[in-house]
């Protein structure tokens, strides 16, 4: 490549950061511990690998404090897979997020399922080139996630327990209260802005459009066909599978069939194809038995 | 950025656009930012059709491929047994526009239906994604605001093959007969040129 023919360009715009999002949409971002698991997730049609160091379920059995993950790992994951790479960093540990950038994973996860790092800031987003994804159990909490720079939305659900019933909730939740606010008169925003303590520009902006400014994906409890149909049916535009793959008796096998119940979602008799002889999905935990300290999703706020 | 929640109405409303004025153009819709291309055609008066299954190919009168992830749009293609249908559509002369991976699709190694060769992620990882101001051989009104996302440039081409625009010496807007294809997303930035010119391209070269 020439040095001396170098076309002007912006990087790092919101737009950008926002856009890989865009191109993420319709598919399944798969956990992944190894490099062998990467490219199998790959091979089954994973739209990008979450690199992490212990899949949820693991992180919930084991307990103790999560963290970011080996550089070596998810370097070692880079190498093996060409599709976007995001990784983990702790709720407010922004020198986690620096090293992520300096490895130029595609994604950093500000993510409640490693141990918080700090119980009243979340990292300035907008400090960062590299994009952010962020978990949210509401309106208010996603828009203040994005007003502090996030460029992608999830659920957050209850990760690693294989039950979807918290994942409804956020994303009933979060698609209930845009709705409300879209009937709301324009001298009511402000007033709405206050009761969701998120920045009223945003507030605006989803009252006018009627939905969240980024991507809204959906994560935390998925672990067969169906519940991806059931998550894409109530409105998020794609899927993260966290142990809901790796901890299933044929990983491969369930994970092409979440694909197409992704793609498929609407076509009941496509999303029963792809249930169909799976196998064991993953030892599961029933999150209303849980104390309220094992939930990951009170973390963040 | 600005398309629909997913669980909009389909955005297509019957599968024949029978007032002869109105073009019915397909958008694949296996992964990626589909919708982004179904809200640019219905901007410019067309009815967009989502793609998923062969049945859905009848009747259009141009396709788009839009952005995504390239394996997961090679994994869709074969599981849903569409390559040889979408072979099909481009062999009868129906102009089709891809976009990112959609250009990947349509290259050699993929569907082979434009005589190039890409390179994946040819800028580098996300943090070398960018926006640009681009000059496209044929397309008035001043530069293209074109948005690259971890995007291919084309490494090679046949002699059919047109080259529109580059970035950086690399082509990456390129044209071969009735088959547009962009290495970047003029539907994140809400220019509609390219998608006029897909839905003009229809009769200009018969």
């Amino acid at each position: 490549m020439s040095e001396d023919f170098t076309t002007p360009r912006d990087e790092a715009t919101f737009t950008v950061k926002a856009g890989l999002a865009e191109m993420l949409k319709g598919g399944v971002i798969m956990d992944v511990v190894t490099s062998e698991q990467a490219k199998i997730a790959e091979d089954a049609g994973a739209a990008a690998v979450m690199a992490l160091e212990r899949v949820p379920a693991d992180i919930r059995r084991d307990g103790g404090v999560a963290r970011m993950s080996d550089p070596a790992m998810i370097q070692g994951i880079q190498e093996a897979v060409t599709i976007p790479v995001m990784a983990k960093a702790r709720i407010g540990h922004f020198a986690e997020a620096q090293v992520l950038e300096a490895l130029e994973v595609d994604y950093v996860d500000e993510s409640e399922v490693l141990t918080p790092a700090d119980e009243v800031n979340h990292i300035d987003k907008w400090a960062f080139k590299v994009p952010f994804v962020c978990g949210a159990t509401n309106l208010g909490e996603a828009l203040r996630r994005i007003g502090e720079g996030a460029a992608m939305i999830r659920s957050k659900g209850e990760a690693g327990t294989g039950d979807i019933v918290q994942a409804v909730r956020h994303l009933r939740v979060i698609r209930g209260e845009i709705r409300r606010l879209t009937a709301l008169d324009d001298d009511e925003l402000a007033a709405a802005a206050k009761d969701h303590q998120a920045p009223l520009e945003l507030v605006r902006r989803v009252a006018a459009d009627g939905r969240l400014p980024v991507v809204l994906f959906c994560a935390g409890g998925i672990a067969t066909p169906a519940d991806a149909s059931l998550v894409m049916q109530l409105g998020a535009e794609g899927v993260f599978v966290g142990s809901g793959i790796f901890k299933s008796e044929d990983p491969e096998r369930r994970a092409r069939a979440i694909v197409e119940a992704t793609t498929h979602y609407q076509d009941p008799a496509r999303v029963a194809a792809a249930s169909t002889g799976l196998g064991q999905a993953m030892l599961s935990l029933e999150t209303s038995k849980l104390e309220s300290e094992q939930l990951l999703a009170h973390r963040g706020w | 950025m600005s398309a629909l929640p997913a669980a909009a109405t389909p955005a297509y409303s019957s599968s024949d656009s029978s007032d002869g004025l109105t073009k019915t153009v397909g958008v694949l819709a296996l992964q990626g930012d589909f919708e982004a291309h179904a809200k640019m055609l219905r901007k410019i008066g067309a009815q967009a059709r989502e793609v998923r299954v062969p049945a859905d190919l009848g009747g259009l009168d141009a396709l788009v491929i839009p952005g995504g992830e390239s394996t997961v749009m090679t994994l869709g293609i074969e599981r849903e047994g569409l390559a040889e249908p979408l072979r099909l559509l481009a062999a009868s002369g129906t102009p089709i526009l891809g976009t990112c991976a959609g250009m990947i699709m349509l290259d050699r190694d993929h569907l082979g239906v434009l005589d190039i060769t890409t390179s994946r992620n040819a800028f580098g990882r996300q943090l070398r994604s960018f926006e640009a101001d681009v000059e496209l051989e044929g397309l008035h009104g001043g530069p293209v605001h074109a948005v690259f996302i971890r995007a291919p440039w084309v490494v090679e081409h046949g002699p059919r093959v047109e080259v529109l625009g580059c970035v950086d010496e690399h082509p990456v807007a390129i044209r071969q007969d009735r088959i547009l294809a962009v290495a970047f997303h003029p539907e994140l930035a809400g220019d509609t040129r390219l998608h006029e010119l897909l839905l003009s391209i229809n009769g200009d070269r018969d």
